[in-house]
This record gives C-alpha cells, structure tokens and sequence, in this order.
C-alpha cells in the first residue's frame, strides 16, 4: 500500500495532467473533446492502489483519465491518444473517451459500462482468477436502466464487482436534485449488496475505505457499491460551465490536493511537484513530437 | 445417418451441436431466459445442456438490455458466451451494447481485444404471434460496421454454422427461424436437394446455388435466405411447373460482411436479379444487395432488380393478416413472372 506522498504525487500528476490538457485545447494543440477529473483525484488514487494491475480490471467512463493514470501511469499513451497520435494507447481511435490497456477499458456511454465490467466478474469468476472487477459510476450514470439490472445480476449470481459511484452532484450541466430522487446506496442495497457511503475528499480516507470494500468482495466474491460524494472543479467538458462560481469556490476549500497537501513536509512537497512537473514536461514534449495517426491505419 | 432414416428436424440439429460444443470446449458458456431443463429454452434447443453443464449453462433475468453486455465482458476476458434471446424481436432491447460496445471495442482499442460471442434469436413470423414476437429485424444489424450476421436455413450445415460462429474470433449474430425448427434439416444429398441440383461454397458461412437446370439457361437469380429459402424453393417448382420459366437460388447464410460472389455468378448467368426476405421493405437486406449488383454488374442486367418483402408495418396477430403482410411463394413467383423479359 502506498504511502501519503506516493497517493499525493498520484492526485497531484493527475490535476496538473488534466490542467495541461484544458491549456492544450486552448492553444488548439487539441481536439474534440475530454472530460477532466480535476477535483475527484483523491477517488482514483486512494481506490485504485488497493488493486492489482495484472490482476484485477477497471471499466471507467467518459471521465476516465484520472482512473486510468492511477492504474497504468502510462501518461505518454494516454496524452498521445488524446493528441491523436500514432503512439497513443489505441493508436488514436479511441480518444478521450475509450481507452484500453492490459486490464484497463473505458467506454463513452453512460450506464453501457456497467454490463459489461458485469461480464468481465462472471468470466474472471469462472476461470478463477480471484480478480476483482472495478466499474466506476456517477450520479449521471444511476439514471441508465442497465445499472440496476447489472446490480441483480451481479447479487444474484455473486460476482466480485466493485461499483463506485462518484457522485460529483452534476449530469453535465444538470444538478442531481434535477435528476436523481431517493438515496443512492439504498438502491444497491435493495439488491441485496453491500454499501458504504463516504463524504470525504481527503485521500487518506477514500483510501481505508476503499481498502474495507475491495478486501469484503475478495472475502466474500460478492458485489460491493461505495458510494463517493464529490466534486469537480472543471467544466463537464471544456467550456459548458453554468455553475455558481461561489459554489465551486466553497468546494475549493475541500480540494483533495489542500486537504492532503499539508501533511507532508513542506520541502518534500515541493520535491514532489517538481517531479511531477518535470515529469509531465517531458510527456508532453514526446507527445508533441509523436507521428500523428496515418491514414492508412484506419 | 442411414440413407433410410429421416433427416433431424433443425431444432434438433443445433441442440446436438450445442452439446457437441459444450464437451469439446470448456469456454463455452450458454445465457439465456428459461433455458435450464426440463424446459430447456422456449424453442428447446438448449435442452439437456443445463443437466450436462450445470456450472456453464446460466438461466437470466429478464435483463436482455444488459445480457448483451455480460456476454461482452465475458469476450472480452477469453470466454466464448453464446447468448440466446428468445425472440428476435427483443434484440431491439441491446442495441446500445450491440453498436457501442460488442462492434466498437476491437476496433476502438486498436486491435487489443476480441469479442467473440454469439447471439442466437429466432427471427421470423407466420405462428400468429403478432407485431412483437414475429418480426425478422436482422436487418437492423445489417448497417452494424464490425459485427458478422449469419442467418440459418433449413437447407445448410446448421450444426457447421453454429461451430464456425462458435470458432470466430468476431461477435456474430447466429439468425435463426422459428418455423425451421420443428421441420427436418434438408441438406443437400448427391449434390441435389429434391429435384433441384445445389452448388456449396466452401466459405466459412456457405451459400447455397440451387438449380432446376443444371446451371444453364435460367432466366433470373432469387437471392434469399432463412425461413424464406423454403418459400423461395416453393416458388421456384411452381415457376417451373406453371410457367416454364427456370430460376436460380443463392440461399445466403452470411448477410454481414456482405459477400455476394454466388450471387454475382448467378446474375452473370441469367441476367436478372430478384431479392426476397420476410422483413420489411425499406432499408432491408433486398436495398443492399441490390445496390451492389448493380454497382459491380450492372452490364449483366436486362432488368432492374426488384424486392419482394414484406410492407412497411406490423406483422399482425391474426394469420390471414399475417398471410397478407409477409411475402409467400406467390409474391415470389409474380416478380419473376413480371419481369422485363424472363420469357425466352
């Protein structure tokens, strides 16, 4: 398991990864579209470290790259991808939206995902492997049909699937009072699963909770839904942003980054940063470089 | 089989290529409503597979929407799910999954991953079971980039087509018919079925040229497939006995990728081109195809192509509508009748 600084230098790559990707749109060095994690890093880091990359899968969404740089680090590919590049993780036919590599998916659908992390359960179950299958959700995606037949399919038949909902209280544009009635967790508890709920960005304590539900459906191979309430500071997009600013300034004070920040030691913080920053610099110079996606490999 | 004994009804064809499948591979999975024994699927032919295979062999919820996506995850972790939908008409229900998840993924991650799954639906109407469990809808999939569908008649190898669909690496849509069934699997026997002689293709999903006249001096090709392969052969006899004019069949069981060599050869043959399918009209299989016939042999035509289908709506409940709504042998007969020049 990783420590403070390790889960710190994961949520603080993630932000300035996202960061740079709305500053690459802006200079037009991107395009068509992403969907930033900035805000929600501390899910991504504390969850994922509980999993094993060569082991367990992670289906994520249309917000996924935070997911998917807690699970690969693989941040030339997945720039590459978004920058249309050959070298990119699916030789840029994927996009933001739809990456793959090794254990890692992601698909643009809301709610079509969860089937099929669903599915990915059933066959790691029948072969044995002891995997655990992670799906991530949102509070947009509890308004998809698919989600509750996949949360009985996976209680009735026992499958080692790890919904988590990160509800960031938006459906693009649309607050969850605006599309959501009733309580998120007592939906999956109706079939029969068990939940937690957390409301909290402090990345230490995503990271026990997360530690109690992966070790339950590794004890148990049955289901298990952890619900996560937080917030993103970007857009849904890139520009569609019609939220209060005073809302967002107030969550501000919840940034995972703040909470955690401070309980490191002001210079290894800084070491940190600037390792990130240098680190980054340096994937973004390669991306810049990489051949863009041939024609003929369409 | 004794050259005395009776052929096996279709039904039972598919249930022994089941079971067959089920001993010699272990990453075969079955899904499906109701299709435990003794029930053993609505049309039964799943039946005995649950007590042999108990642990691979997995009744569903009614959740067809999500069922393609299990099926999905299931591929893409190295299972081979076949997934049976009771009616072809509930396919509707899986659209999402079918066209952005199981004929995207291959493609969309760049060749990492494969999804080889199987659907197995009844398509097919004429039992009066009226506009909801009656339609043949594989024409929707037709315009799926990345998915293969193979559509089952009683005259083909059924027992090699649900193997090769087994085998391939790519999802494919296995269409079957609900009236093919209960009725015996006529496949071809000295090279003829009844009095028509039939050619094979050796494609891994094969075509099937059937003719009255030894592959000469026909007057017009019907290409078809699936539960109209018995209504097309129907009128074929009648087109010869009524009116002495001799056509080709091309019975298709590969619809998607759209590969149309026998047909191609036929119409280089007879110069005419007749489409027929029980599904609707517009947008349909007979659209295609003939599009492309006339895109790559428009020089071999002396006539336009025409469709016969069923009308644009519902396939009602009571059967002289139903009758009246789907294409018969007579529909069959008057387009070939009515074409510009078939009487030599």
């Amino acid at each position: 398991m990783a420590a403070l600084p390790d889960l710190y230098e994961r949520m603080f790559f993630i932000r300035r990864f996202e960061e740079t990707l709305l500053d690459l749109f802006a200079q037009g060095k991107l395009v068509g579209t992403t969907h930033t994690y900035i805000g929600q890093e501390a899910n991504a880091v504390g969850i994922l470290d509980h999993l094993e990359p060569e082991r367990d899968v992670v289906f994520s969404n249309h917000r996924c790259h935070g997911h998917y740089l807690a699970f690969t680090d693989d941040a030339f590919g997945l720039l590459s991808e978004v920058m249309g590049k050959a070298t990119g993780v699916c030789g840029g036919k994927g996009g933001s939206q739809h990456l793959c590599r090794g254990n890692f998916y992601s698909n643009g659908v809301l709610g079509s995902i969860v089937p099929v992390a669903t599915g990915i359960a059933l066959a790691e179950k029948v072969k044995g492997t002891g995997a655990l299958s992670t799906v991530f959700l949102g509070d947009g995606t509890l308004g998809q049909g698919v989600t509750y037949e996949s949360l009985n399919i996976s209680s009735l038949w026992s499958l080692p699937v790890l919904f988590v909902v990160e509800n960031n209280h938006y459906a693009q544009s649309t607050p969850v009072e605006l599309e959501l009635a009733g309580s998120i967790a007592a939906r999956a508890a109706a079939f029969g699963i068990e939940t937690a709920e957390l409301d909290t960005t402090d990345v230490e304590e995503v990271h026990d909770a997360a530690g109690r539900a992966v070790a339950r459906v590794r004890e148990t191979g049955r289901p298990f839904f952890l619900v996560l309430d937080t917030y993103r500071f970007s857009p849904h997009s890139k520009g569609d942003d019609n939220r209060d600013p005073a809302e967002i300034e107030e969550r501000r004070g919840r940034d995972p980054l703040a909470v955690a920040g401070p309980r490191l030691d002001a210079s290894e913080r800084e070491a940190v940063e600037q390792a990130c920053e240098r680190r980054l610099a340096e994937v973004v110079e390669a991306a810049e470089a990489a051949p863009a996606a041939a024609p003929e490999a369409a | 089989m004794s050259a005395s004994s009776q052929p096996l009804r279709c039904g039972q064809v598919l249930n022994r290529a089941l079971h067959e499948l089920f001993a010699t591979r272990d990453d075969v999975h079955l899904l499906g409503e109701d299709v435990l024994d003794p029930y053993g699927g609505a049309f039964k032919v799943t039946q005995g597979l649950s007590d042999a295979y108990p642990d691979r062999v997995l009744t569903t919820p009614i959740s067809e929407a999500s069922l393609f996506g299990v099926a999905a995850g299931m591929a893409l972790r190295g299972r081979r799910p076949i997934l049976e939908i009771m009616f072809g008409d509930f396919i509707a229900l899986g659209f999402d999954q079918i066209v952005n998840g199981i004929a995207k993924f291959r493609e969309m991650y760049d060749g990492q991953v494969t999804v080889p799954l199987v659907v197995r639906t009844p398509m097919g109407g004429r039992r009066g079971y009226g506009p909801t469990h009656s339609q043949s809808l594989e024409k929707l999939l037709l315009g799926v980039p990345n998915v293969v569908v193979v559509a089952t008649s009683e005259c083909h190898d059924l027992r090699g087509l649900l193997v090769s669909a087994v085998e391939d690496d790519r999802p494919v849509f296995l269409v079957e018919n609900k009236l093919m069934y209960g009725r015996p699997n006529r496949r071809p026997e000295d090279g003829h079925v009844g009095e028509l002689e039939v050619r094979e293709t050796g494609a891994r999903y094969p075509a099937l040229t059937f003719s009255g006249t030894g592959f000469g001096e026909a007057s017009a090709t019907i290409v078809t497939y699936g539960g109209m392969v018995p209504v097309v052969l129907d009128a074929v006899t009648d087109l010869i006995l009524e009116h002495e004019i001799f056509c080709e069949v091309v019975a298709l069981s590969q619809l998607l990728p759209m590969e149309l060599e026998p047909v191609l050869e036929s119409v280089a043959r007879t110069g005419a081109l007749v489409t027929a399918e029980e599904g609707t009209l517009t947008g349909g299989f007979g659209a295609e195809v003939s599009a492309r016939v006339q895109e790559l042999a428009w020089s071999e035509l002396r006539a336009p192509v025409r469709r016969v289908a069923a009308r644009d709506g519902i396939v009602p409940s009571a059967r002289p509508l139903e009758d009246a709504m789907l294409p018969g042998a007579q529909d069959v007969v008057e387009a070939i009748v009515s074409l510009e020049g078939v009487r030599r």
